[in-house]
């Protein structure tokens, strides 16, 4: 019986009175890949930034591995992957995993970093400034980054979309490893394929609500539009 | 520990990356000496006049330059999301607020360190004659400025026009301690000492730096997650 | 019910107001300001109104931040904006006697100094609201400032009566002192009077401020459909 690394509970997000999530609860066990899909302004990225910690539910409460993402040691477990990059322009790609790496704790930074950057890689161009870099050569330190620090929980929103081939192809080993290693994966996804690939668990987010949580079945990865078909509205 | 090692981290990646684009120094010093230029058109005072009004003055250009520095403070971490990378990291809001504000305060110093002698060659004044005492009510009425102007800087970024917000809602809340710097400002350059019934200034500024700085670390987590 | 709540205040009010008028106009003149003396029953009053109503929005915004209950946040606007009306009225009386007494529109005495940088203060927190659009940060948001603004306020009025003793201008109301007697009882009622009158437009705005809320979730709602 494994733990579980995602527990959301009850959750409401109002914005002024209107609720963009209804009463989402959900729990995610450790090692399972839970693809979070639904249309835009379904309430996908809402819901991750509260897991992540960025944003405070309405009402209800989520815990990451037992504890609110609102704790700072509770963040320490958990890697993050958003729209933005979240990587600064203006220092190198080895200063940035080095002060991710500081930031984080981790008892030696530099060797984290070096580490990250061959994985993604980087390791040529550690010295040189992220502004020079190409789309795709930031999103590959964008993943670094969010792994850097070896989270149990990997959150990504929308991870898939507008990587070019290399970044996809690293994305793509770099969440199998994940998985294989019982870390756990909550991704919101509109690539379907890619994700439905990953994915053992999907849910289904319609209007703010969770219209539909369930394992991944064969069926989902040959018609990925099944779900929203089956399950969701209009 | 960890707290004050996060604290640091923050300042130094501020600071290199401040030091890399030097967008908020450049801006904040050539404000800082056109406000100079300006104000010596608009009053062309004589010595007697400039040793009245030099609290003042100096104060205005040392609020309105350091605002350009603390805009900069937050705005910083739009490009990219670069806030939720810092949002994401296990940093209370109260290690990221004091990070942020000792880099804002170093670099609002420098400023201020240039505008002073610049002060003293356009006005013709000899401003040096209480020079440790009068950076002690520089440093306290800088770092005021910036402990307010720092959690400020967190909640105007994301609002419209706010580049102008930022000092709207920061100065009225700043008035007292600038009343306090710029009186004990003006004694200290025309060289006398601060004595007797106007050491209550200096007891306003210390008291309004506790109170605002603690108020500051306690309100920081609400602004940046709700 | 409410309604009726609050129309029988405000009718309560003006009748306590009409009596309250006449009583003040068959006071002996003051001596040294002639007529305009009678202004301090409004004067005084609308300022000490307008500081309850200040701690009535920290309360609610503290509240706010607690509870997350916009009646909270609907409150503390409600009271702050009312406040500010009191308090204008307050610059303005004031400014009127000075006109009067010392022949100046403004002077910068201590205590309307302090107002005035309040009303600059409670303003910016109208500003602020101004420039949020989304519901949820701009109670957020708007409810941190009231806390700066209230913590700054007795530090405003202090450091203002400082400044003002270390140099002295000539003052304005010498400090309670000579106040006959029979100005007291005229003061206090008066100053029920205005309280009712701030409860009831208080009232009439935080109704308002809800109606507002429940249209901007209608217009969401449906936009969402």
């Amino acid at each position: 019986m494994s733990a579980v690394a995602v527990d959301c509970a009850g959750v409401w997000k109002f914005y002024g009175d209107f609720p963009a999530l209804r009463d989402i609860s959900f729990q995610v066990p450790e090692g399972r890949c839970l693809a979070l899909i639904g249309r835009n302004g379904a309430g996908k990225t809402t819901l991750l930034r509260i897991l992540a910690g960025f944003s405070q539910p309405g009402r209800g409460q989520t815990k990451i591995l037992g504890n609110s993402p609102r704790e700072p040691d509770a963040r320490r477990r958990i890697g993050v992957l958003g729209h933005g990059i979240a990587i600064y322009d203006e220092l190198s790609a080895l200063e940035n995993l080095r002060l991710f790496g500081k930031l984080y704790g981790l008892p030696d930074p530099e060797q984290a970093a070096r580490r990250w950057l061959e994985r993604t890689g980087l390791e040529r161009v550690r010295d040189g400034l992220v502004r020079e870099f190409s789309r795709g050569m930031r999103q590959r330190l964008a993943v670094a980054r969010a792994l850097l620090h070896d989270p149990s929980v990997l959150l990504l929103d929308e991870p898939f979309t507008a990587l070019d081939d290399r970044a996809i192809a690293v994305l793509q080993s770099v969440l199998r490893e994940a998985l294989a290693q019982g870390r756990t994966v909550v991704m919101s996804t509109h690539q379907l394929r890619e994700a439905l690939e990953l994915a053992t668990d999907v849910a289904l987010i319609s209007r703010g609500r969770l219209a539909f949580h369930g394992e991944r079945t064969a069926e989902m990865l040959s018609d990925p539009g099944w779900v929203y078909a089956r399950y969701g509205e209009g | 520990m960890r707290f004050l090692r996060q604290v640091a981290v923050i300042t130094a990646k501020d600071l290199r990356a401040e030091m890399r684009t030097k967008e908020a120094i450049n801006a904040s010093f050539a404000f800082a000496i056109v406000i100079l230029l300006i104000l010596s058109f608009a009053f062309d005072p004589d010595e007697e006049t400039t040793r009245e009004i030099s609290g003042g003055l100096l104060w205005i250009v040392f609020t309105f330059a350091g605002t350009l520095v603390l805009n900069r403070s937050f705005a910083r971490e739009l490009p990219n999301d670069c806030l939720d990378g810092l949002l994401a990291a296990p940093v209370p809001g109260s290690a990221l607020f004091l990070g942020k504000a000792l880099s804002n305060f170093v670099l609002i110093l420098a400023m201020e360190l240039v505008a002073l002698p610049v002060f003293g060659i356009f006005y013709n004044v000899r401003w040096t004659q209480q020079f440790w005492p009068l950076m002690l009510v520089v440093t306290l009425g800088t770092w005021g400025l910036t402990a307010i102007g720092t959690i400020f800087s967190a909640l105007t970024v994301n609002i419209r026009l706010r580049e102008v917000m930022l000092p709207l809602l920061v100065f009225p809340l700043m008035i007292p301690m600038l009343l306090g710097a710029m009186r004990l400002t003006a004694m200290l350059v025309a060289g006398q000492p601060i004595a007797g019934d106007e050491t209550v200034w200096l007891r306003l500024l210390f008291g309004f730096d506790i109170i605002f700085t603690a108020l500051a670390l306690v309100l920081m987590e609400t602004v940046l997650r709700g | 019910m409410r309604q009726k709540v609050m129309i029988g205040m405000l009718v309560l009010a003006a009748v306590i107001l009409m009596r309250n008028l006449y009583v003040i106009s068959v006071l002996p003149d003051e001596v040294n300001q002639g007529q305009i003396f009678r202004i301090i029953f409004f004067h005084v009053p609308a300022a000490i109104i307008a500081m309850t109503g200040s701690a009535v929005a920290l309360i609610a915004s503290v509240l706010f931040l607690i509870r997350k209950d916009f009646f909270y946040d609907s409150l503390a606007v409600a009271v702050t904006e009312v406040g500010l009306a009191f308090l204008a009225v307050n610059l303005v009386t004031g400014s009127i006697w000075a006109r009067v007494i010392w022949g100046v529109w403004w002077a910068w005495d201590a205590r309307l100094t302090s107002a005035l940088i309040c009303w600059v203060l409670y303003a910016g927190y109208l500003i602020l609201r101004q420039a949020l659009d989304e519901p949820t940060q701009r109670a957020t948001f708007a409810a941190v400032y009231s806390i700066f603004a209230f913590v700054d306020v007795p530090i405003v009025i202090f450091s203002i009566r400082w400044w003002r003793t270390l140099h002295p201008q000539p003052v304005f109301f010498s400090k309670s002192g000579s106040f006959p007697k029979d100005w007291t009882s005229a003061l206090v009622v008066n100053m029920l009077a205005l309280a009712l009158l701030y409860a009831v437009l208080t009232m009439i705005r935080l109704r308002q401020e809800q109606t507002q809320r429940e249209i901007d979730y209608l217009r969401r709602t449906a936009h969402a459909m």
